[in-house]
C-alpha cells in the first residue's frame, strides 16, 4: 500500500523524531531544572529564548539556522574546521534544527513538573542522607514521570509535524532529509493525490491518537 | 565540664522584613522546645540547625563536632549531618510504600544502627501500615510514619517542626503519647518547635523562647516558664509547670492526690496508677493569695509559699507574683489593689490558693 519512497519518508521521519526526542530529554532536563529552581535574573531571558519557536514562523528559525550553520556562519566554520563539513542539507543538520524547533515542547512540561514538585521533597531527601544527585534520581525523576511522558510525546509529535524548518535547513533529499510532511507536499505538487492521501491520512490518525493518549491519561500523582 | 556534650549554635539570617540573630547553647540530652509565636523565627532556626537555610551565616558545634563555621568556610550539607527532621506537614514520598519510605533514609546510613527499624516501628505503632501507600494513611498515621522514618536513620539529633500543627485535636491526642515515649526512651537531643504552651509543658525539658528572631529566654522548663521578666506576649499566658507523682486515689470523693516537692494537689480521679509521673500546669490567673490559711472556702488546693518577686502583668491593673512553695515555683496574677492592701512584698509568707490545675496528658 505504501510506495518505496513513502516508506523511506516515514522511516526517516520516525528516526528524526526519535533522535530529536532523546537529545531533547538529555539537553532539556537540566535547562528545565534550572528554570524551575533558579532565582537568577537570566531566568526570563532563557525562558523566552526557549519559547521563541512557539511564536516564530519556522522560516525565520530556518533562515537563521541556515546562516549560522552554513559555510560562512560561525558554527559552519567550526564544523568545517573540525572536518565535519557543513550541516545544512544533511540529516545531522535536520536533527540540530529539530532540537531547537521542538525545545519548548519538551522543556515546558518538564519545568512545570519540577515546579509542581517544589523544593520540599529534596529537603526531605537531604534530611534522609540523600545527596542532591541521589535525590534527583530517586525522588524527582519518579515524581516527575508524568511530566517526562508528556514532554516525550509532545517533543516526538511536534518533530514529526514540522515542515517549514525542514524545508529551509534540510531541503528535499530522498532518504536524507525528505520527511513525511515534505513528501506530502511533493505528492500534492505532482498531483499524486492518492499517494498524498495515504501519508496525510496517516499523519492525521497519528496526531489524533497521540493527543488522545495525552489528554485521556489519568491525573498526575500529587505530592502528599 | 561537659562542654563537649552540648550543642552550640550561632545563626544570623537577614531577609527583607525579618532578621534572625540567635546564640544558643542547647543541652545534649532531652527535649528542647523552641517556643514562640508565628513569625518569631523558630522554624527558621530549626532549618539553620539542619543546614536547610542556605542564606544563614553562623556556626554550629554539635557535641564537639563542627557542622558549620562560615567564618572558616565550613558548612556540612544537610545530607552529611546525622540528624532526623520531621516537617510540619507530612512529607512522605508518595511514590513509595510506608516500608520503602522507612528504608529510604535507613539504607543510606553507614555504620551501626543504634535505633533498629523494628524499634522505630514499634515505638510509633505503625507495624500494620508497612505495605500501604502514603495516600491510604490518615494524617496522624502519616506523621507517625514520618517520625519513624527520621528515627530509623539513627540520628544523633532529632529536629521536629510542629509535627502536630496540621492535625486536629483527636489526631494530636493520638500522637502525643508516642512523642512522650520518644522523650522517655531516646538518648538523643530533640529540638521541638511549637507555639502551643501545653504541648511544650508536656514534652519539653528545656525551653528557648523566641520573639522576632531573638532569644528572649532559655533554660530549664520550670524555671523559664516561671520567669516574670518576659515580654507580655508570654506573660498573658503565664503559669508554671509542675511534675508530680500520682500518690493516692480517694474512691469516696473520686479524687486523686498528686505529690511534688514542696506539697501536693488534689484533682478529679485519674486513671493513672500510683507512682506514675504526671505534669500539670498552673496558670497564674488560677492562683490567688491569702495572708492566712483560708477557712470556709471551697478551694481545696492551698499551699504555703514565700513571695520571691513582683512584676508587671499584661494589664496595668494586675501584677504577677512569683512564689516559692518549698522549692516549687508558682506564679499568681493578682490585682495591684490586692498587692497594696495585703502588703505583698518579697520574703513574705502567704498561702497560695489554686483554683484549677491543667493536667497534661
Amino acid at each position: 500500500m505504501l510506495s518505496e519512497a513513502n516508506v523511506a519518508a516515514v522511516w526517516l521521519t520516525l528516526k528524526l523524531a526519535t533522535i530529536t526526542t532523546v537529545i531533547l530529554l538529555i539537553v532539556g532536563t537540566p535547562i528545565a531544572w534550572w528554570l524551575a529552581r533558579t532565582h537568577s535574573k537570566w531566568k526570563g531571558v532563557i525562558g523566552a529564548v526557549v519559547a521563541l519557536p512557539l511564536v516564530l514562523p519556522p522560516t525565520v528559525l530556518g533562515f537563521y539556522l541556515l546562516m549560522i550553520l552554513g559555510p560562512h556562519g560561525p558554527i559552519g566554520q567550526l564544523t568545517q574546521f573540525l572536518g565535519w563539513g557543513v550541516l545544512p542539507f544533511t540529516f545531522a543538520g535536520l536533527v540540530v534544527a529539530s532540537v531547537f524547533y521542538s525545545m519548548p515542547f519538551v522543556v515546558q512540561p518538564l519545568q512545570q513538573a519540577f515546579e509542581a514538585i517544589g523544593a520540599r521533597p529534596l529537603e526531605v531527601a537531604a534530611t534522609l542522607r540523600a545527596s542532591p544527585w541521589d535525590a534527583f534520581f530517586t525522588v524527582v525523576l519518579p515524581l516527575a514521570k508524568p511530566g517526562f511522558i508528556t514532554a516525550s510525546i509532545l517533543g516526538f509529535a511536534h518533530t514529526v509535524g514540522e515542515f517549514g524548518v525542514v524545508l529551509m535547513i534540510g531541503g528535499n533529499i530522498p532518504e536524507k532529509t525528505r520527511v513525511v510532511s515534505v513528501q506530502i507536499y511533493d505528492h500534492v505538487e505532482a498531483l499524486e493525490y492518492a499517494e498524498a492521501h495515504v501519508l496525510a491520512g496517516g499523519m492525521l490518525l497519528f496526531s489524533f491518537l497521540v493527543l488522545l493518549a495525552l489528554y485521556s491519561r489519568k491525573g498526575t500523582s500529587t505530592w502528599k | 565540664m561537659t562542654f563537649d556534650k552540648a550543642i552550640h549554635a550561632r545563626f544570623q539570617v537577614a531577609w527583607p522584613g525579618f532578621n534572625l540573630d540567635v546564640e544558643l547553647r542547647l543541652p545534649g540530652r532531652g527535649v528542647t522546645a523552641l517556643f514562640g509565636h508565628s513569625g518569631s523565627g523558630k522554624t527558621t532556626l530549626l532549618r539553620c540547625l539542619a543546614g536547610l537555610e542556605r542564606q544563614s551565616v553562623g556556626s554550629l558545634n554539635f557535641k564537639g563536632e563542627v557542622w558549620q563555621d562560615d567564618a572558616r568556610g565550613i558548612c556540612r550539607p544537610t545530607h552529611r549531618r546525622p540528624l532526623g527532621y520531621v516537617f510540619q506537614e507530612a512529607s512522605l514520598f508518595p511514590h513509595l510504600s510506608v516500608r520503602k519510605n522507612l528504608d529510604y533514609g535507613r539504607k543510606r546510613v553507614n555504620g551501626g544502627h543504634k535505633v533498629s527499624l523494628d524499634h522505630a516501628v514499634e515505638l510509633l505503632g505503625i507495624g500494620h501500615l508497612l505495605d500501604r501507600m502514603p495516600d491510604r494513611l490518615s494524617g496522624g498515621e502519616r506523621q507517625r510514619v514520618a517520625i519513624a522514618r527520621a528515627l530509623a536513620t539513627s540520628p544523633e539529633l532529632l529536629l521536629m517542626d510542629e509535627p502536630l500543627a496540621a492535625l486536629d485535636l483527636k489526631r494530636k491526642s493520638e500522637i502525643l503519647p508516642y512523642l512522650e515515649r520518644l522523650h522517655d526512651e531516646l538518648e538523643i537531643p530533640v529540638c521541638y518547635v511549637s507555639h502551643v504552651p501545653d504541648e511544650v509543658a508536656r514534652l519539653a525539658d528545656h525551653v528557648v523562647l523566641l520573639s522576632e528572631g531573638r532569644v528572649v529566654a532559655a533554660g530549664g522548663l520550670r524555671e523559664t516558664m516561671a520567669r516574670l521578666d518576659l515580654p507580655t506576649a508570654f506573660t498573658e499566658d503565664a503559669g508554671v509547670v509542675i511534675e508530680a507523682v500520682v500518690a493516692d486515689h480517694d474512691e469516696t470523693y473520686r479524687l486523686t492526690r498528686l505529690d511534688f516537692p514542696g506539697g501536693s494537689v488534689v484533682v478529679a480521679r485519674r486513671q493513672e496508677s500510683l507512682g506514675r509521673r504526671l505534669r500539670f500546669r498552673v496558670h497564674a490567673r488560677d492562683v490567688s493569695l491569702a495572708l492566712a490559711r483560708a477557712k470556709g472556702t471551697s478551694i481545696v488546693n492551698l499551699l504555703p509559699a514565700t513571695v520571691v518577686e513582683v512584676a508587671d502583668a499584661d494589664t496595668p491593673a494586675h501584677v504577677l507574683v512569683r512564689l516559692d512553695a518549698a522549692g516549687t515555683p508558682l506564679i499568681a496574677r493578682i490585682t495591684r489593689y490586692s498587692l497594696d492592701h495585703l502588703g505583698v512584698t518579697p520574703g513574705k509568707s502567704m498561702w497560695a490558693q489554686i483554683k484549677a490545675v491543667a493536667l497534661l496528658g
